[in-house]
């Protein structure tokens, strides 16, 4: 017999793969794309969950990965486009437009950008560490807007979806397949990682820095691991999000970009797997049904993230599914 | 005789014009537990701290198994082999008991950087982790959640935990608080048999437990070691009785 959260864990996943199947057969690709970005900004969340959820680090300055990945995007899919090169001195780095390569960059670089600023704000704790991850993604917005060789602040779009082996990525069913596939990838390593004796030393450390320290280990670079995995999947989703959006702007790198990813995480449930997939896809679906009532749409969510905040600590996954058990 | 494994030697600290601990000597020797009494404010638990390496010491040493340890931190003496208890348990409270006893013995191995394999399923560390609850007598409640046991039973698995860790002494900061009478007196037959595997340098209010487990006794009074000695010098010397005992039973 299945738990309550292996049950809302399938049915969470059957869905989204339901509603595009069922939108591409019903001929409406504006749906495929919408729940494509309900699977990126899940990523974004997960990426996002695995400090602030296992760790506890809350970090308000996830932008920074998230637009660091688009733009990892954006500047080499430009460059292979137009057929320059990166530079050309000491050696020549060409652009390219394959999407294995763009994650992977994405996914080194946003890591070890996730090194420098947590080696530095892990000195910090608390309120601190909120203010000081928010100023480190504000410096990247502001660069990103004032550096005019990428667009500054319009932005860079390019023309053609990247390549994908074997696919035609500007098929949305297609490009969404992909997304949710590495969605997929990414929910097993967390699982996994979850699981491990990294897992419980870090879930430990979140509880009681005390207890590790007695025991023998250093709580900091467990948190600072933490954050440079995290960083890492958020830059993935960043990567993934230009490419649907075909276009990248300092936008995801500014605060209101880390706030959301937050949204993702809460709504769904901290330290839940799952759960920033279920905020994302609650997010979108918000967005989506009352975006078209009002243009205040954000005045709902911020009523009904106030009552989850109040009422249902746990989001999502805490209402339906309860309290976390113990893993085994 | 033998070299003692942790030596404290000069050990002073003051916090501002408050002298917590003046220039304390102390010393456990393999095979024994050496009991450290004192009225409450005497500055038992800030020795505690310098000796675990929360507190740095104004001046002063402490060698554990003959190293310098003085300048090293929680982690890194933990590491050398100080197996530490706290007064107020310090666990993974939404850990099971399981969980918290397993993370023992994978800080212990070293290894806490492995990402994929699960944990609570390495045949090794399960052992060594129902190995220590079995000790201490938690071995029926390993699937409990650590926030529900009682403040006895979470006294039990920090001594579960320091046990995952193999020290070569322990550092036991009243681990019979809150136990009741027959906790009591199972954590002290089992900190009798424990001696001979590390000695214990053993923190303790209750002394019915004291006086029947120590083979050595110090008393700290107002930061300072007044006596030291065994159960009997202890018991009659009239600085002590007066500074605590005395106290102790018009209370």
């Amino acid at each position: 017999m299945m738990s309550k959260e292996a049950l809302l864990n399938t049915a969470l996943m059957a869905l989204l793969l339901l509603v595009p199947l069922g939108a591409w057969f019903a001929d409406e690709p504006f749906l495929i794309t919408l729940t494509t970005r309900a699977v990126i900004f899940g990523i974004a969340g997960i990426g996002l969950n695995f400090a602030l959820g296992l760790g506890g680090l809350v970090s308000l300055g996830h932008a920074a990965f998230f637009g660091l990945g688009g733009y990892v995007m954006g500047v080499l899919a430009y460059h292979a486009q137009t057929y320059t090169s990166l530079m050309t001195w000491p050696f020549e780095l060409p652009g390219t437009t394959a999407m294995t390569i763009i994650w992977l960059v994405a996914i080194c670089l946003s890591a070890l950008l996730a090194l420098g600023i947590g080696a530095l704000s892990l000195r910090t704790s608390g309120v601190y560490f909120i203010m000081i991850t928010l100023a480190f993604a504000q410096m990247l917005y502001y660069f990103a807007i004032s550096w005019p060789a990428y667009g500054g602040e319009d932005g860079l779009s390019i023309y053609v979806r990247n390549r994908f082996v074997g696919l035609n990525t500007m098929d949305p069913i297609q490009f969404f397949m992909v997304c949710y596939g590495l969605l997929l990838l990414v929910l097993g390593l967390v699982w996994a990682m979850a699981r491990s004796a990294f897992g419980l030393a870090l879930g430990a450390a979140r509880q009681n820095e005390e207890r590790v320290r007695a025991l023998g280990q250093k709580p900091q670079r467990l948190y600072l691991t933490a954050f440079v995995i995290s960083g890492a999947i958020t830059g993935l989703a960043g990567a993934l999000f230009a490419d649907l959006n075909r276009f990248v702007s300092p936008t995801m790198f500014s605060w209101q970009t880390s706030g959301e990813i937050m949204i993702f995480v809460i709504l769904g449930g901290v330290g839940r797997v799952f759960g920033p997939v279920a905020g994302a896809a609650l997010f979108i679906l918000l967005e989506y049904s009352l975006g078209g009532l009002s243009d205040y749409w954000h005045v709902y969510l911020g009523a009904i993230l106030l009552g989850v905040v109040l009422f249902a600590r746990g989001g999502i996954y805490g209402l339906i599914a309860g309290r976390e058990v113990a893993h085994d | 005789m033998t070299d003692p494994i942790l030596e404290i030697r000069g050990l002073t600290k003051s916090f501002g014009a408050l002298s917590v601990s003046q220039a304390i000597d102390l010393d456990l020797r393999p095979g024994e537990i050496h009991a450290l009494i004192g009225p409450n404010g005497a500055g038992k638990t800030t020795l505690v701290k310098q000796i675990a390496g929360a507190l740095q010491p104004d001046s002063g040493s402490v060698r554990l198994a003959g190293q310098d340890v003085t300048r090293l931190s929680t982690a890194a003496r933990a590491r050398l082999g100080m197996g530490r208890t706290f007064q107020i348990s310090s666990l993974a409270m939404d850990y099971t008991v399981l969980q918290n006893t397993v993370l023992g013995a994978l800080c212990h191995r070293g290894d806490v950087f492995r990402f994929f394999r699960p944990v609570m399923k390495d045949a090794a560390l399960l052992e060594a982790a129902r190995r220590a609850l079995d000790e201490v007598g938690l071995g029926a409640l390993e699937a409990q959640r650590t926030s529900e046991l009682s403040h006895g039973q979470r006294r039990q698995l920090e001594v579960a935990s320091a046990l995952t860790l193999e020290p070569k002494a322990f550092l036991m900061d009243e681990p019979m608080a809150g136990l009741g009478v027959e906790g009591s007196q199972h954590m002290m037959g089992f900190l009798d048999s424990l001696r001979d595997r590390a000695p214990i340098l053993l923190v303790e209010h209750d002394m019915d437990a004291v006086f029947s487990l120590a083979d050595r006794i110090s008393v700290l009074v107002l930061g300072e070691i007044i006596a030291s000695g065994s159960v009997s010098d202890i018991r009659s010397n009239p600085l002590v009785r007066s500074a605590y005992l005395g106290e102790d039973e018009a209370a």
